[in-house]
């Protein structure tokens, strides 16, 4: 097996990868296997299993195997979606703080700081407060949040690598400053990057479908794992599997995505214990 | 000059020879700059969009008057540096402002009492949760180190990282199913009446706690096991044990207290996340605590209220670092004299 797959031998990258593998079918294809359309009333609303409905109906009498095959789309576009945005800015920023050796680099850190100075779902709550409840909003809110945490440890390995003796070889060269950060410097700091990855998308996950539990982000009639939770939850004595099926889905995946990111680490000889716990 | 110079140089000396107080003026004086540039960016965060706030209040079918004079009542119609002043000035000195529900009744309702009782029931959730969580994280995060690479060690271990990936509101939801659906012990919704202490209904605080303590739990127990590992490593562990001192006395008095030091530091980092991890849970389980005001006062966009209460909730996460740093430093001798 080549070095890139080495994580899926272990025993909690096998079974995460194909937990991961399973999920992330059902969100992109299930669609295509729903047996109802996602916003049609099929039967008498909360009821349990049933004859065409085989997890029983929601609050509005839409079949919930269709509206949990439909609703993992969102929640896979929207935390993907931010976390490569958090990716983009957060890596520009890291490798213009750590090779500047200007000003900027305290100013960015300083900066990195105050975003982590409060809880995340605070941000995001105000940022909604003051721009209102959209999807550009969720995925733009829960990029940021995580930019501050990609772009210190994009930062702390630019710095180890700017002093190597290849990097002063290109500047010696007369290199331009945007070609040694891309040729030299980005090449060689993907392992931290890679590391991370797993843990920035697990909390993307996590912070997007918090929002829309809220009830702050996506909007009914929307069919979206988080929503299909959120707005049933009174109906749960009638037919639990309203809420049991989609709790199930966001947990197996969120729980696979880490199990593979830990195991990524772990093969890249990176400890996964002390990574702060940021929400 | 002298009388005056002489009391200052006193001061200087005194702090010289007290390095933990300098160090925590200094990480004070951080933390209120930190706080300011914060109700900056939760200012601006918030109105974005001026005068919307008043429109909030009157609905859709205003007219243009009625919106002009909501604007002038709430004071909307100043310029938005005087108004932050304001809002700053006023959280300083005790007055929150008035809430946007209040208007919207027709009259004036200081926040300070729409959350003053909801703080007291979100201090008692997250601090039982704390309670239960340090000697839990302790005895679990030990164990595992103890039992490396045994069963026990890899169920702790995997059970862990799995808990910590779950939302808080999956885990609750869960907890809900099973213990409210199924077993049918536990309230779905946890109801407080006003005026009574969260203390007195314990049934309402159980799944709220259990919640907020899986995420935080798991987390802690990961980071005790890599600190107690790295404690059983050392060679004066190895000394310890080639001297003869029984196992038990090997972990308790050289391991573990080592590695007490960095474990405050995952402690006060995961009461931390509770501050965050607080306003999901209670607005799942309807728990009348600073938390669930704050989303509902987002959800009708009262600007002046989320605006408090979000630099309420920065200000307790600002101030619990400080402590969990100062904890740290009391603890290792040798970071006293650095820095």
């Amino acid at each position: 097996m080549s070095g890139r797959l080495r994580f899926a031998r272990t025993p909690t990258g096998a079974v995460g990868l194909a937990l991961l593998v399973v999920l992330v079918g059902v969100a992109l294809l299930g669609p295509l296997f729903a047996p109802h359309p996602p916003d049609e009333p099929v039967g008498v609303p909360l009821t349990g299993p049933a004859e065409g409905a085989p997890f029983g109906t929601d609050f509005l009498g839409r079949d919930v195997l269709s509206r949990a095959l439909w609703g993992g789309r969102s929640v896979l576009a929207l935390a993907g979606l931010a976390t490569l945005l958090a990716y983009a800015g957060g890596i520009l920023v890291g490798l213009v703080a750590g090779y500047s050796r200007s000003l900027l680099d305290p100013l960015l850190m300083r900066a990195a700081d105050v975003m982590l100075s409060f809880p995340a779902i605070l941000f995001l709550l105000v940022l909604v407060t003051g721009a209102g409840t959209s999807k550009t909003v969720l995925v733009v809110g829960v990029a940021l949040v995580q930019m501050p945490l990609v772009a210190r440890i994009i930062r702390a390995a630019t710095l180890e690598q700017s002093v190597r003796g290849f990097v002063e070889a290109a500047v010696a060269r007369g290199e331009s400053t945007a070609a040694i950060l891309r040729r030299e410097i980005l090449p060689n700091i993907l392992g931290p990057i890679m590391a991370d990855a797993g843990l920035r998308f697990t909390y993307a996950i996590i912070l997007v479908a918090s929002v829309n539990f809220l009830g702050l982000g996506l909007q009914p009639p929307a069919a979206d794992w988080a929503l299909i939770i959120s707005e049933n939850r009174n109906g749960l004595t009638l037919n639990p599997y309203v809420i049991l099926l989609p709790a199930a889905l966001i947990g197996l995946l969120t729980i696979a995505v880490n199990l593979v990111g830990d195991s990524i680490a772990r093969t890249l000889g990176i400890s996964t214990a002390r990574r702060r716990l940021v929400r | 000059m002298t009388e005056v110079a002489a009391p200052r140089a006193a001061a200087r000396a005194a702090r010289r020879r007290r390095p933990l107080l300098r160090f925590v003026v200094r990480r004070l004086a951080a933390a209120v700059a930190t706080l300011f540039v914060v109700s900056i960016l939760i200012f601006a965060g918030t109105e974005v969009l001026p005068g919307d706030a008043a429109s909030a209040v009157l609905g859709r079918t205003a007219t243009p008057e009625q919106l002009a004079e909501m604007q002038e009542l709430m004071g909307l119609d100043r310029p938005a540096h005087e108004r932050y002043l304001d809002w700053l000035g006023g959280v300083l000195t005790g007055d929150l402002g008035n809430s946007a529900a209040g208007y919207a009744a027709g009259g004036e309702t200081p926040i300070w009492d729409d959350i003053a009782p909801r703080v007291g029931n979100s201090l008692v959730l997250a601090g039982v949760t704390a309670l239960l969580m340090v000697p839990l994280a302790l005895v679990l995060g030990v164990l595992a180190a103890v039992r490396a690479g045994r069963t026990v060690d890899h169920a702790i271990s995997v059970g862990s990282l799995a808990i910590i990936s779950l939302p808080e509101f999956i885990i609750g939801s869960l907890l809900i199913l099973l213990f409210f659906s199924w077993l049918d012990v536990l309230p779905p919704v946890s109801l407080v009446p006003p005026g009574e202490s969260a203390l007195s209904r314990p049934e309402a605080l159980v799944l709220p706690v259990l919640t907020l303590l899986g995420a935080s739990l798991a987390a802690s127990i990961r980071m005790v096991r890599a600190g107690m590992l790295e404690a059983l490593n050392a060679e004066y562990v190895t000394m310890a044990r080639l001297n003869g001192f029984r196992e038990r006395v090997v972990v308790a008095r050289y391991a573990l207290r080592n590695a007490l030091a960095p474990s405050v530091q995952v402690f006060a980092q995961n009461i931390q996340y509770l501050v965050g991890g607080i306003v999901v849970t209670e607005y799942l389980f309807s728990y009348p605590g600073l938390g669930k005001e704050l989303v509902d006062a987002v959800a009708i966009r009262d600007v002046r209220e989320v605006q408090s209460v979000a630099l309420l909730v920065a200000g307790v996460y600002v101030l619990l670092n400080i402590v969990a740093d100062v904890l740290v430093v009391l603890l290792v001798p040798k970071l006293r004299t650095q820095s």
